[in-house]
């Protein structure tokens, strides 16, 4: 098989596309998370300066949603039809969320009457948390496994993706995305409401470790496939536990406020464990519980490897203008959130 | 219950013609935003400032609903299409993911500046992010065109794999870009979008001036719109021909539907109005004898291969259906040749904003470009059918195997109602931010709000 620096076509597009999808999670994650927080600032002021903070933002952070979603149909075609086919009814939910946060963030300022932000403030919560939720419930599945049959044809319905390990990874999806977006908030106030957000981050802390716990107690015990290449290569072991280190720091660099290097360790942590996901299915995406032998591998799923090779040349050339002028939106938009009349 | 391949198309007609309603208007509208803010740069009138942020405003609204539309659509090929996703992966995916990548990171980056960064960033990196989100939302419809042309007219692929196992292999990347329908596509769809953002803005400028409110700043608007709109309407002419001239070499049951023909033998017609009856094969109404035979083969009477040739399991079952949207869009380009071209006479006569009656027409037109730009969508991929990759892959081949009827009446039900909310929300917001008006910089010397006389003269002279 044809390789770039030893390594084949189908994985690199897997790492690609896993960079696109972490790229996600960080950038996407503390605006949904900062929305699930939304209800908890209770005066009008601080809920518009939390809608601030992540107004330039939020829009381009999508962005990366998308790209993935495309860099997934180019990369794997089997595995986009059949994810999205398979939880037909968890995606159109996500995307009537999707619909309703966008919305939310574009017209709640628009009319002043306290009803109409009011009913604008609890859809984008509700709508972040939902999209939050979903996200880790399909992952959690992915991870767990669904009854695939011979044919890749799905056999369950949908209360197969309501076992309890994906429920599980669907709260602690919700957990990490709330302590991330407390601590982006947090580095976008100040005076009162930020002292409130440095008791919200503590306590999302809280909610996230607990959630950690329990999320990679249950993967060890139940999920023998997620650690099945841990076996094989022992040195792996290494990641789980700088996972561990990263929680706790992020735990001390919160204690002694410093809310930058905090969100830093943040993204690492939702980089880290999304790493920790591809590892645990690596050479596979969709697992079958019915047979392994029914599972989708890369290698099965994977473009012709002329499309590959095309469309990392468009990734190489794209992913640097991409975070070239992502960089240079945060840049111009860094500091403390000061509310004037453009604002939302 | 109708079945899953009836309902999926029924979900992903009415989803994409929804959504349709927001790429042209910002698209144009990102057009016009730029000549503002050009024109703003380059006299420094504060009047020209005071208009492009208004128009930003909506074009945010507009941009927001099309963003959040537009990501239904790409979720919806894996959703509903499984199969179909796997036959073009290869190609469809590498141009939505260089649209992802080249072109909509470009316009939502960029879009903050545009919002929020007017006292951020200096008049020019302000003017340069205006460029991008414009330029993003022309390269977002570019590779779409592009992946949509792929279908109409495939090229630079192989077949790999029998039956339901075959997916088309790329051979070719340039070849599948500029595949024969990419360029006479793009440039048709492009122009629709500029004709739907500047009607947009002469609407609502010929409203103002109807109402006799910010009347100069309106009249500015109406110029920008005007200008566009005209070269628009005009250039659209010819890439409307181009079109219909690849449409005859690539796709001629599509072309025979358009225009009702169904004897091969017989000389085309190009009709005006029309009506087909389908079951008989007879087309009646006020037509251009040979006329069709001409635009294909520059003979008015060369015979053209009709519906007839093809046999009935591969040719458009909806033959009226294509007919009258492909003649509505017509007789829609027509009528707005007409109206830009008049309007510009009579700018020119300096008589044009004293016209109430076409201010009254312009405030109407909006709806125009809208219409024509749907009916031509329609035309063409239901001209297309019963293929989803013309003359390769069939629309109920295409289906998701998983998806069960009422899963799919799920999503639709839940789709009419959110749209339908959608829709309601975006009008009555336009409506209100219309009403309101630009917020114009107050004139220092008598304190006017509305306009600064000052900036008059300085437009008049």
């Amino acid at each position: 098989m044809e390789t770039i620096f030893g390594i084949d076509l189908p994985t690199l597009w897997f790492l690609v596309i896993g960079g696109l999808i972490t790229g996600y999670g960080v950038l996407d994650g503390f605006d949904l998370g900062a929305g699930s927080l939304h209800l908890f600032f209770n005066k009008e002021e601080s809920r518009r300066i939390a809608l601030n903070a992540i107004g330039p933002v939020w829009d381009g952070n999508e962005v990366w949603l998308v790209i993935s979603g495309g860099a997934l149909f180019a990369g794997f075609p089997l595995v986009y039809g059949t994810i999205l086919s398979t939880f037909y009814v968890p995606f159109m939910l996500f995307l009537v969320a999707l619909i309703f946060r966008a919305i939310s963030i574009e017209f709640r300022s628009k009319e002043t009457m306290a009803w109409w932000r009011k009913m604008w403030d609890i859809s984008y919560m509700v709508s972040s948390t939902l999209i939050t939720l979903l996200l880790g419930l399909i992952l959690g599945n992915l991870i767990h496994g669904l009854p695939f049959n011979e044919k890749h044809q799905f056999t369950g319905n949908l209360l197969s993706f309501f076992n309890p390990y994906s429920i599980l990874i669907a709260f602690t999806t919700l957990s990490l995305f709330m302590l991330h977006g407390a601590i982006y908030l947090v580095m976008k106030t100040e005076n009162r409401l930020y002292a409130k957000l440095t008791i919200m981050v503590n306590n999302c802390s809280k909610f996230f470790i607990l959630c950690f716990i329990l999320a990679s107690m249950s993967t060890l015990i139940y999920i023998p496939h997620m650690t099945d290449q841990f076996k094989e290569y022992p040195w792996l072991f290494a990641l789980p536990l700088l996972a561990v280190l990263t929680v706790l720091n992020i735990k001390r660099n919160i204690d002694n406020r410093k809310y930058f290097t905090a969100f830093v360790f943040s993204s690492c942590i939702t980089a880290m464990l999304l790493i920790l996901f591809a590892i645990g299915l690596y050479p596979n995406i969709i697992i079958s519980t019915t047979d392994p032998a029914n599972s989708i591998s890369i290698y099965h799923a994977a473009s012709s490897p002329k499309a590959l090779r095309i469309m990392l040349l468009i990734a190489a050339i794209g992913t640097p203008l991409v975070l070239g002028y992502t960089i240079f939106v945060f840049w111009t938009f860094r500091g403390k959130v000061k509310l004037n009349e453009m604002s939302y | 219950m109708p079945s899953v391949e009836i309902l999926s198309r029924i979900q992903f007609a009415f989803t994409i013609a929804f959504h349709y309603i927001y790429p042209p208007l910002s698209i144009g509208l990102g057009l016009c935003l730029v000549i503002m803010e050009g024109m703003y740069l380059r006299t420094g009138i504060k009047m020209y400032e005071d208009i492009t942020r208004f128009w930003i405003k909506i074009f945010a609204l507009i941009f927001g609903i099309g963003v959040a539309t537009g990501i239904v659509m790409e979720f919806e090929f894996g959703t509903n299409w499984a199969v179909y996703s796997r036959y073009v992966g290869d190609i469809f995916g590498s141009a939505l993911a260089a649209e992802g990548i080249f072109a909509f990171a470009l316009e939502s980056g960029f879009l903050g500046i545009l919002l929020f960064g007017w006292n951020r960033v200096s008049k020019g990196v302000h003017f340069f992010s205006t460029i991008m989100v414009a330029l993003g939302s022309i390269f977002s419809a570019l590779w779409i065109v592009i992946a949509n042309s792929w279908q109409q007219t495939p090229t630079g692929y192989i077949i790999e794999g029998e039956g339901l196992e075959a997916r088309a292999i790329i051979t070719d990347f340039w070849e599948m870009v500029f595949n024969p329908s990419s360029v006479d596509r793009f440039s048709h769809v492009i122009i629709g979008s500029f004709l739907a953002g500047s009607f947009l803005v002469m609407s609502v400028a010929a409203w103002y001036i109807v109402k006799n409110r910010f009347v100069e700043p309106a009249k500015a608007m109406f110029k920008v719109g005007l200008c566009v709109a005209t070269i628009a309407a005009l250039a659209q002419l010819f890439t409307g021909h181009r079109s219909a001239h690849y449409v005859s070499e690539y796709q001629p049951a599509k072309l025979a539907a358009m225009e009702g023909h169904y004897d091969s033998s017989a000389v085309a017609d190009m009709y005006i109005v029309g009506w087909v009856d389908a079951k008989s094969g007879k087309t009646t109404g006020i037509k251009i004898p040979g006329g069709l035979s001409f635009l294909t083969h520059g003979s008015f009477n060369a015979p053209v291969t009709g519906l007839n040739a093809f046999p009935k399991t591969e040719r458009p079952s909806a033959v009226n259906f294509v007919f009258q949207t492909y003649h509505i869009m017509i007789s829609i380009g027509m009528f707005l040749i007409a109206l830009t071209l008049t309007a510009c006479f009579l700018l020119w006569k300096k008589k044009l904003f004293s016209q109430k009656w076409l201010m009254t027409i312009f405030i109407w037109a909006v709806l125009l470009p809208q219409i024509a730009n749907q009916a031509g969508w329609y035309a063409a991929e239901v001209g297309r059918q019963p293929w989803v990759v013309y003359g390769l892959l069939r629309t109920s081949d295409a289906l998701s195997k998983e998806v069960k009827a009422e899963q799919v009446v799920f999503s639709l039900v839940l789709f009419s109602l959110v749209y339908t909310l959608l829709l309601v929300l975006f009008l009555y917001l336009l409506n209100k931010k219309i009403v309101h008006g630009p917020e114009m910089t107050p004139n220092e010397e008598d304190g006017s709000d509305e306009f600064s006389k000052r900036n008059i003269k300085q437009l008049q002279a």
